[in-house]
């Protein structure tokens, strides 16, 4: 079969842009695998001439990121529980449950939509200070804890469950506990598993937030471990990119494997706009 | 328990978390931007006083302030389009019927959106380097000098938009991907047959079914790229001469470095201003193209 010059053009775009795209990554790779000093030599080699784990291991054994790892899973770990209890009950209720002020305090948060996070930033600080939680994994976690906006996506998907399911339930004598556990959540699921990869992509990637509470290196999360490492350590590219890698490595890793639900809740967060 | 109370117990939590930690804070902020809160009521809150607008007038004759939102502006600016255009490039080039492999293509060209922007934001440090950088190496292969990236005051912001669209641009991507497969078969039938070729075809089918999409993408871009932060604080650390200096890096600063609290919040509603008038141009064209 002959391959049209259209096919040839845009295949040959396609690869040498992505090719492109994932250049930085493979490089970090290889660069993390290279003995120190390696990369800073001309021409800038792509491979390493002697694969080691050497930085790794000076990683572990010297800047303690084992630690700063650790600080990163639990937050993240943590944050994903939180949020989503929080998150689900109160988008369930936005969506099902009439209480009273539902209508008045959604406008309210749709409203509170255009601030950004930002502005909290500095009373918030001072708040945690007062409750002792500046410098402590506790008070990363707190912005964290309810989203204005996961709340809405939960309430988008739970407002397509049928009210006579619900109502069926009630008739049959479940308390509203049991309808929302063995009813409502397993409806939710595929929303559920969107919510949670992106809050804990979110907490690991989360960057200002945790540079401004903690002030103690060995609470560092890993994003404020390695910019600090990186003022520190500015001719060590190889130990950095190695750092580097222990970073993206595992989002870069989750995102592959659950893909499809990223992808799904970042279109419904766009369509809803 | 009627049903209005279980309702409330289910929303109460989340409610009780959002009001706490972030409508109090937020009237706070607008409470401390006029009061001079800086390390001396940081540590007796005595030490407070109302100065009123002081801390706004101040900030406006700041020539730091003017350079951050220069800075800012310059960074949106040039940044948004260019990932907006890398984004429809992408996705265009993901759609068309005679690609490959569309699904691991779209994988790699969403690969740097999901990494952590600090630990991406060092890799391209190194990349780019002026002595071993690669990319230097690649230009000086096409003859191109050594380029001082990141220490020329005239090179560090360009440097800062070129990794943000590398970062950013397969989110949008992923959107006008989706607006492009909504775009019936029928009309680039009915184009092709009175003859429009594909540059024609793109120009009037494809951008105007695309136009409410990229209307919406580059309001949430513009959004985006107004909180510039930690790209210049891990590559150029707001410098060379304040040339990456942004308005969430000076509020940074103001705010917990130097612990002036009372000016940071006057930046931090400047920055919440910005926002809050690129959506309310969204919401005014959104109306005008639904009318």
């Amino acid at each position: 079969m002959r391959i049209s010059r259209a096919s040839l053009a845009v295949n040959g775009a396609l690869i040498f842009v992505a090719a492109l795209t994932v250049f930085p990554l493979l490089w970090m790779v290889s660069a993390s695998l290279m003995v120190p000093g390696e990369s800073s030599s001309y021409p800038p080699p792509l491979w390493p001439a002697h694969p080691t784990l050497a930085n790794y291991r000076e990683l572990v054994g010297h800047t303690g990121l084992a630690r700063h790892f650790l600080n990163s899973l639990v937050i993240s770990v943590a944050a994903t529980m939180l949020a989503l209890t929080f998150n689900v009950a109160a988008g369930y209720a936005f969506a099902k449950l009439e209480f009273p002020g539902r209508g008045r305090i959604q406008q309210l948060m749709v409203a509170a939509l255009v601030i950004p996070a930002q502005v909290a930033m500095l009373p918030l600080f001072l708040q945690l200070k007062a409750l002792g939680l500046v410098n402590t994994l506790a008070g990363v976690l707190v912005p964290s804890l309810a989203g204005i906006f996961s709340i809405f996506l939960v309430r988008q998907a739970a407002i397509a469950i049928p009210d006579e399911l619900l109502d069926a339930a009630r008739i049959d004598g479940a308390s509203e506990l049991t309808i929302f556990r063995r009813i409502v959540l397993p409806l939710l699921t595929p929303m559920l598993v969107t919510l949670a990869v992106f809050t804990f992509l979110g907490a690991w990637n989360d960057f200002l937030w945790p540079l401004i509470v903690l002030n103690d290196g060995d609470n560092y999360t890993l994003p404020v471990a390695l910019a600090s490492l990186s003022r520190e350590h500015v001719q060590d590219s190889e130990l950095m990119m190695a750092g580097s890698v222990v970073t993206v490595a595992p989002v870069l890793l989750l995102f592959l494997v659950m893909q499809r639900y990223y992808l799904q809740g970042l279109m419904a967060g766009a369509v809803k706009g | 328990m009627t049903r209005g109370t279980v309702g409330l117990l289910f929303a109460l939590p989340a409610l009780t978390v959002i009001a706490l930690f972030f409508f109090v804070p937020v009237f706070a902020a607008l409470a401390l931007s006029v009061t001079d809160f800086d390390i001396y009521a940081l540590a007796d809150y005595h030490n407070l006083r109302f100065v009123g607008l002081r801390n706004y007038l101040e900030l406006l004759s700041n020539p730091l302030f003017w350079r951050a939102l220069g800075n800012t502006l310059y960074f949106t600016a040039a940044g948004v389009p260019l990932s907006l255009c890398a984004s429809v490039g992408a996705a265009l080039l993901v759609n068309a019927r005679v690609a490959r492999w569309k699904g691991v293509m779209r994988t790699a060209l969403f690969a740097p959106v999901v990494t952590t922007l600090v630990g991406v934001a060092v890799i391209w440090k190194y990349l780019l380097h002026t002595r071993y950088g690669l990319i230097n190496y690649g230009l000086g292969k096409l003859g191109v000098a050594p380029i001082d990236w990141l220490g020329d005051p005239s090179f560090a912001m360009p440097s800062i938009i070129l990794f943000s669209v590398w970062k950013n641009f397969g989110y949008n991507m992923v959107i006008v991907l989706a607006a492009l497969q909504n775009i019936p078969d029928d009309l680039y039938e009915a184009a092709s047959l009175d003859g429009a070729g594909a540059w024609q075809q793109f120009r009037h089918v494809t951008l105007p079914m695309l136009g409410p999409t990229l209307l919406f993408v580059s309001i949430m871009t513009i959004a985006g790229y107004f909180q510039l932060f930690a790209e210049p604080y891990v590559m150029t650390q707001g410098g060379p001469a304040q040339s990456t200096l942004s308005v969430l890096y000076l509020l940074y600063e103001d705010g917990f470095k130097w612990w002036n609290l009372g000016k940071a919040s006057a930046v931090a509603f400047v920055l919440f201003l910005m926002m809050f008038a690129v959506t309310a141009l969204q919401m005014r064209l959104s109306r005008s193209v639904a009318a």
